[in-house]
């Protein structure tokens, strides 16, 4: 039990137990998972990923590269740094032996979005964030702090002194001030991950209570304040993989926050000063500690503090490998590689300011000779880096950097330059630059004898900087290495791009609500109730949900579908068409608009009538059709298929802004202004009769393609003789507040005539049959209206209109373009899958070798009630020439013999329409 | 995620807008007297420069005006935004 | 045949939830569902005179300043574009409205149309109001840059809504009605972030 009285945050009053490799610990709330397999003295923890070395904890933060365990309990979570998971009472974990594994169970958390808007954001509370914090919120301003440890306060021990007072009571004091400031927001737990355009900062959140674990705050500053320390870059040797070999500013954490002494025999191997503080806190917490100090020179001042304590330093001294076999027994020293027992290797090369966000947003970085680290290089607008991020490393520089005229203050200290030492001397293949990779010193020989001259390529090469930890403490010594292998300065060289997530996020997380359900909207019509209520079966068409068929009990879709298309074509069927795009088109130069729209003439429409339209790009190829009502001389209702309303008034709105400013029109959409039913039959005259008795549905009184306005109990209702099957149809169009009332009234005067609902699949089947396409399905933005057989819709009166150029390009005159046609299987029975390709039948009936040319492929297919065959449409290449041929359909295997046809398969005069 | 300052509703974020190429490529005056070659250069090509490049947006999920931007396509920074297409109302 | 046609909300389903919703919640949240009113879409150019012409009719100023709205004797005029407003009355019926406003508009070039049932209204209430916006909003909504008088088009979640402000607990959302389910079940899964009691104000 290595647990120091006297040191730590821990609440030492409650005790938490967890599970460790099947081994009960305690801890205290406060722990960390490290912490306490440090206390207990139980180490390693798992298996090195590609030599099955053993893996102990290297550092007590995010930077570590080796304590990774598998959480089991309370929720599965694959590789999670021991030394992040703060301890709760059950709290289940093994250690990681190579690699990790995904739970296999859903994960019931929820997750949390806000955004957040700011004038300052502060990342990080350390002694330069909370200045920074104080300083901002002083002035007035709307300020957020995020810090991603559980605590603020940074690498504030507490026996620092700020303000001629102990550094834990100047950080409670500022956190005091903070939170009674209503313009501060002060979030702990909460790692700001990403920094992107315009001063937007994501950070997660690790919520300890609250209806989601976690939570991601999309953080939209004016100000970025980066304050997020710096990481401490080890020295690579031989053997530095060995569970006991720990950065020596961890164990000085270990101790400070957790109250816990990471060893009792402690051998300190630095190049620089900061390491110096670990030696002496460590040693009055009980350790036997020495020091072995790289450089020529050891530091005046901590010369004498260690000579105090009689702390052994040695000048001029490297650490060359270690001993030892699950853990650390001795470090070899010097060339003669002389033992010197210990059971914990502290070690420090210097710091690595945390520019990650600073970089995220392009920020250069340049090499500080005097630091012996990369730091921020040029200022960036809206972006400040204050304290040790921007390599100001003592805490009275810290202090004064961030907080401007009332700035608090520390005592200076003066101290040796770091000096920069990336490895020392030994076997290449056995110094570990990324322990989490396995990847040594040797792997960055190969790299750079196999020509990689850029970091980047070192990278990718040798996978060092790609683990979890995103190289946090082998990035730079990796650029450092490859420099001296090179032989050229490390500046030239430079860094490997920090990119986001700064550590790892879930994807849970990033999805939030985003989820099941709330994945996509879901659009529903008016009456959807209606629909659900008839035991509607739903299919998805773009967000909307549309009722596909209603199958009654026992039916399959063949069934019901076969079904509602009789019903339609000897009866009367309704469907809910209220999905349609709907464009309100106003204005004097109405007509001349949708002239230049749609490849018909609009503008000879008269006020009353309807007419069919199609609309193509400017390529020529067909974007959309529907119809479109003349309501007045300067009025026109056009309607769009489903999938493109927004698309067609974007479409619309484009050209009439950007090109056509001069024309006085106005377009609105009223898609979910309105509910349409198309009520479709032989009886439906009878039923639309029925509800509306003061109209004349005569044929006479109420032609085809015709529309009239009438009311039901003072309510507008708008009336067309549309039709989609072919079929005697009207389409009723109402306000959708009262869609539900008149769909009930149709129902019910239905009743007599025994009116079927029907769904989309019907639709299809029905429209099929007669030929007419759907866009987006019969067509793919390579098909013209000529292909599909619409050349009688487009209007050769016209000078222009949009697309009417590119029909003259060679491409579109091509004989050989593929054309829509219907296909009928010869046995009469097979139903060819949509999407088939269509080849050539030979004589034997067999499918030839590869290659094999390919004809067309099918685009609808479906079982007909009418025709009592299964039926199909195909864009087939010179397919109205190829009529009456029989041609080969691989389905399963086999090449199914199908005949092609005229798109128009049922009434094919035209004498059911008017009934 | 950029924001984009529409010229009628001010900043937004890039989610509400939506592209729409190249700015200044006129809809030809006579069609039907382009070449193949002159009426497919219409259709199918824009420029790509590197640097400054004026186009169009929409911000679809707002005021649904379109405008003219100047963007820089090797910072994504927004250089100018200018008016309103087809609209000589300004805020 | 059957008695007289009757309207109906199209969030009618979602009443009883928002109601139990609200009543846990207060005073912290509460999800209203906006009276039916009539809507016109309203375009006209505003150097025209064509505004002054609806503002007679509409008996109330036109807001000048974009994303702004101003109060109608019965309803609200609240600037969509340059050149367009939404006009909303809960005195007139909506064929009256829109013959009305279409009337004083078309005299100048403009025009209005009827949107009464293409959008649906949603009151979010409560201390936590703007809080639970921001939770899938991405505009700025503190007070002061979102205050009273104010109106924005933007996303909701993946939802195209209109933002009103109508006090600092008090904000109004207008939303297709294909969209409205969704941002109600948006909105009850956010409020779950807003337990019952004891609620403090989190974020800014």
């Amino acid at each position: 039990m290595s647990r120091i009285e006297g040191y730590g945050r821990v609440d030492r009053s409650r005790t938490v137990t967890v599970t460790v490799d099947g081994t009960e610990y305690t801890g205290h709330p406060g722990d960390t998972l490290a912490s306490v397999l440090l206390a207990h003295d139980a180490r390693p923890l798992g298996t090195s990923v590609k030599f099955g070395r053993p893996r102990g904890i290297g550092a007590a933060w995010v930077e570590d590269p080796t304590g990774l365990v598998q959480i089991e309990e309370p929720f599965p979570e694959p590789m999670v740094l021991a030394s992040t998971v703060e301890i709760t009472d059950g709290l289940v974990a093994r250690g990681v032996n190579g690699q990790g594994r995904l739970s296999d169970v859903a994960d019931v958390a929820r997750y949390d979005h806000r955004h957040v808007h700011c004038d300052v954001l502060v990342v990080g509370a350390g002694p330069a964030g909370l200045t920074a914090a104080r300083r901002a919120a002083r002035d007035g301003l709307d300020v957020v702090l995020v810090d991603d440890r559980p605590e603020p306060g940074g690498t504030l021990t507490g026996t620092e002194t700020i303000d001629g007072r102990p550094s834990r009571e100047f950080v409670a004091d500022v956190v005091a001030e903070l939170a009674a400031d209503p313009r501060v927001t002060h979030l702990q737990r909460t790692t700001a991950f990403g920094h992107y355009d315009d001063g937007l900062v994501l950070a997660l959140e690790r919520r300890e209570r609250g209806a989601s674990r976690q939570r991601v705050h999309r953080i939209r500053a004016a100000r970025v304040v980066i304050a997020a320390g710096a990481i401490e870059r080890p020295v690579v040797f031989e053997d530095d993989d060995r569970p006991g070999v720990m950065l020596a500013s961890a164990a000085r954490d270990f101790l400070h926050r957790h109250g816990v002494l990471a060893g009792r025999e402690v051998v300190v191997f630095t190049s620089d000063d900061a390491a110096y503080s670990a030696a002496v806190d460590l040693h009055d917490a009980g350790a036997a500690v020495r020091v072995l100090d790289a450089r020529a020179r050891v530091p005046e001042v901590w010369a004498r503090r260690c000579a105090e304590r009689g702390i052994e330093v040695s000048a001029d001294t490297q650490v060359h490998g270690t001993l030892g076999d699950d853990r650390v027994t001795a470090a070899l020293v010097g060339a003669e590689r002389r033992e010197v027992p210990c059971d914990l290797l502290l070690v420090s090369g210097g710091w690595n300011p945390t520019v990650h966000l600073f970089t995220h947003v392009g920020g250069r970085l340049g090499w500080d000779p005097a630091l012996g680290a990369f730091r921020p290089a040029a200022p960036l607008p809206g972006v400040e880096v204050v304290g040790a991020a921007d390599g100001t490393l003592d805490l009275a520089g810290c202090l004064r950097q961030a907080g401007g005229a009332d700035a608090p203050h520390a005592e200076e200290e003066h101290g040796e330059p770091t000096m920069v030492l990336w490895r020392t001397a030994g076997e290449p293949a056995r110094q570990f630059v990324d322990l989490q990779r396995d990847a040594t010193v040797a792997d960055i020989a190969r790299a750079v004898g196999a020509g990689m001259r850029s970091v980047e390529h070192v990278k990718r090469y040798t996978t060092i900087g790609t683990a979890h930890d995103q190289g946090k403490t082998s990035g730079v010594v990796a650029s450092g290495i490859t420099a001296e292998l090179l032989g050229r300065p490390i500046e030239d060289l430079g860094t490997t791009t920090f990119r986001p997530p700064y550590t790892p996020v879930a994807f849970a997380a990033l999805a939030g609500r985003a989820r099941g359900d709330l994945y996509d909207p879901v659009r529903t019509t008016a009456i959807h109730d209606r629909h659900v209520a008839a035991g509607a079966e739903f299919e998805d068409v773009g967000q909307w949900k549309r009722a596909r068929h209603y199958p009654q009990p026992g039916e399959d879709m063949t069934a019901a579908v076969l079904r509602e298309c009789a019903a339609v074509r000897t009866g009367v069927g309704i469907l809910d068409g209220s999905t349609l795009g709907k464009i309100d088109v106003r204005g004097p130069d109405a007509a001349v608009l949708l002239d230049r729209l749609y490849t018909n003439m609009m503008s000879s429409l008269k006020v009353g009538r309807v007419r069919y339209g199609v609309m193509c790009g400017n390529d020529g190829m067909v974007f959309d059709d529907g119809t479109v009502l003349r309501l007045a001389d300067d009025r026109f209702l056009v309607t769009t298929t489903t999938g493109n309303a927004a698309p067609v008034l974007d479409w619309m709105e484009e050209w009439l802004q950007t090109e056509w400013p001069d024309l006085r029109v106005r377009l609105t959409s009223v898609t979910e202004q309105l509910s349409i039913f198309a009520v479709a039959g032989p009886r439906s005259r009878d039923v639309v009769g029925a509800v509306f008795a003061d109209l004349d549905v005569g044929n006479d009184a109420f032609g085809f393609m015709s529309w009239q306005d009438t009311a039901l109990d003072g309510v507008p209702v708008r009336l067309a003789r549309i039709s989609f099957s072919g079929e005697l149809a009207f389409e009723v169009a109402v306000s959708s507040w009262y869609a539900p009332a008149l769909w009930d009234r149709l129902i019910e005067a239905g009743r007599p005539y025994g009116i079927t609902p029907y769904g989309t699949e019907t639709m299809h089947v029905l429209r099929a049959e007669k030929g007419y396409p759907i866009i987006g399905q019969d067509t793919d933005g390579t098909v013209s209206p000529h292909d599909l057989g619409l050349g009688w819709a487009v209007s050769r009166k016209k000078p222009d209109f949009l697309g009417r150029r590119s029909f003259a390009r060679p491409q579109n005159q091509d004989l050989l373009r593929k054309q829509l046609v219907s296909l009928l299987p010869v046995d009469a029975a097979t139903r060819l899958p949509e999407g088939s390709q269509i080849v050539h039948l030979a004589e034997d009936g067999r499918l030839p070798a590869p290659p094999v040319p390919m004809l067309g492929h099918v685009t609808s297919s479906y079982h007909s009630a009418a025709l009592a065959r299964p039926f199909a449409l195909a864009l087939v290449k010179g397919g109205r020439e190829r009529i009456g041929e029989v041609v080969g359909v691989p389905v399963g295997g086999e090449l199914v013999a199908a005949q092609i046809g005229d798109t128009v398969l049922v009434d094919p005069e035209g004498a059911r329409r008017d009934g | 995620m950029q924001l984009i300052a529409c010229p009628w509703c001010g900043p937004r974020e890039e989610l509400e807008f939506s592209y729409g190429g190249q700015a200044h490529v006129a809809y030809p005056a006579d069609p039907a007297g382009l070449t193949d070659e002159q009426w497919a250069r219409y259709v199918f090509f824009r420029d790509n420069p590197k640097g400054p490049f004026a186009e169009r947006w929409a911000h679809s999920a707002g005021c649904r005006r379109w405008f003219t931007a100047v963007r820089d396509t090797r910072t994504h920074q927004f250089v100018s935004v200018g008016p309103l297409a087809g609209s000589e109302a300004t805020p | 045949m059957a008695e007289t046609l009757t309207a109906r909300h199209p969030l009618e389903g979602h009443r009883d939830q928002l109601e139990a919703l609200s009543a846990a919640l207060a005073p912290t949240l509460a999800l209203e569902l906006g009276e039916l009113v009539a809507a016109v879409d309203l375009r006209v150019d505003p150097g025209s005179g064509g505004a002054d012409a609806v503002e007679q009719v509409v008996g109330g100023p036109l807001p000048a300043r974009p994303d702004t709205w101003t109060a109608l004797p019965a309803g609200q005029a609240l600037r969509l574009g340059p050149d367009e407003w939404l006009l909303t009355s809960a005195a007139a019926r909506p064929e009256d409205w829109e013959f009305a406003v279409d009337e004083a508009a078309t005299a100048h070039g403009g025009m209005a149309v009827d949107v009464s049932a293409q959008r649906t209204v949603l009151w979010v209430r409560g201390s936590a109001a703007r809080e639970l916006l921001s939770t899938g909003c991405a505009l700025d909504l503190r007070p002061r840059s979102f205050p009273s008088g104010r109106c924005a088009q933007t996303l909701l979640g993946q939802a195209a809504v209109l933002l009103v402000a109508h006090g600092e607990d008090d904000l109004q959302l207008v939303v297709r009605p294909s969209f409205a389910g969704y941002v109600v079940d948006l909105l009850v899964d956010a409020a779950r972030e807003f337990p019952p009691s004891r609620h403090r104000k989190e974020t800014p």
